[in-house]
């Protein structure tokens, strides 16, 4: 798994690629967390996601309960199917803010 | 499994409990069966069930001591999989991996859930060498 992090304004965007894991989803928790941690807004961008369990759903509810505690926005952009089809099955894909596009998710980050 | 077909052996393999271990595993599901016929999104599916059930035997049955293996055997009769999971880690009180309720939105607590949902059967095991075998059983699509 790797991931790229840039910014836009007051928020930073994490695109995860690969296969997330009991292996690789530690360093990508860290680096959610990191970016909510300054403040930040945070979208991830899931398009080249090729495989996530549950360590990963679980990084995933973690930034986004930091997200809501400290009234910043965490959204999921561009999920790729193989993500989908494991948020649906946890029934995750009601509770995350899921957006088409990181315009749209942009758009939807409240001041 | 239909006891009055013959099964065969797609595959038998050890892995080290190891977390480095999982991607080689579900490279190794993938390859098997598809070579079985089935259609992508069900082979993701019993990946994932899979791994999910490998990852409770590195992370609750072995632990920490990050010392020990487990064996995996896919066994399919044509019409539905078996796959098994032995390891001589020691025994797990299946009740600690409950899974939670879906509406409890916290980090953790899926992987057995995952399981059920995505396999038909599910039993806890032992064999006569007295190692812990997890049987999953689900009919091909």
């Amino acid at each position: 798994m790797e991931f790229t992090t840039t910014s836009k304004g007051n928020c930073s965007i994490i695109a995860l690629i690969g296969e997330i894991d009991l292996q690789t989803s530690p360093p990508a928790r860290e680096q959610m967390l990191d970016a909510l941690k300054k403040k930040y807004h945070l979208m991830v961008d899931m398009s080249a996601v090729e495989y996530i369990d549950s360590s990963g759903i679980a990084s995933l509810v973690e930034g986004f309960q930091f997200a809501k505690t400290h009234n910043l926005t965490f959204g999921l952009v561009n999920i790729s199917q193989a993500t989908r089809q494991v948020l649906e099955l946890a029934r995750l894909d009601r509770i995350f803010l899921l957006f088409e596009s990181l315009d749209e998710g942009l758009a939807a980050i409240k001041e | 499994m239909d006891s009055t077909k013959l099964s065969r052996q797609l595959a038998r393999e050890e892995f080290l409990a190891r977390a480095g271990e999982l991607k080689g595993l579900r490279k190794m599901i993938r390859h098997q069966l598809t070579n079985e016929g089935c259609e992508h999104a069900f082979v993701e599916r019993m990946v994932l069930a899979i791994t999910e059930a490998c990852m409770n035997i590195i992370q609750h049955g072995y632990g920490t001591e990050n010392t020990g293996s487990f064996w995996v055997e896919i066994l399919s009769d044509g019409d539905e999989l078996t796959f098994l999971l032995t390891d001589s880690a020691p025994k797990i009180d299946i009740a600690t991996l409950q899974s939670r309720a879906l509406d409890d939105i916290r980090p953790g607590g899926l992987g057995v859930y995952f399981i059920k949902e995505l396999m038909d059967r599910v039993e806890y095991l032992e064999n006569e060498e007295g190692s812990n075998v997890l049987q999953m059983t689900k009919r091909m699509a």
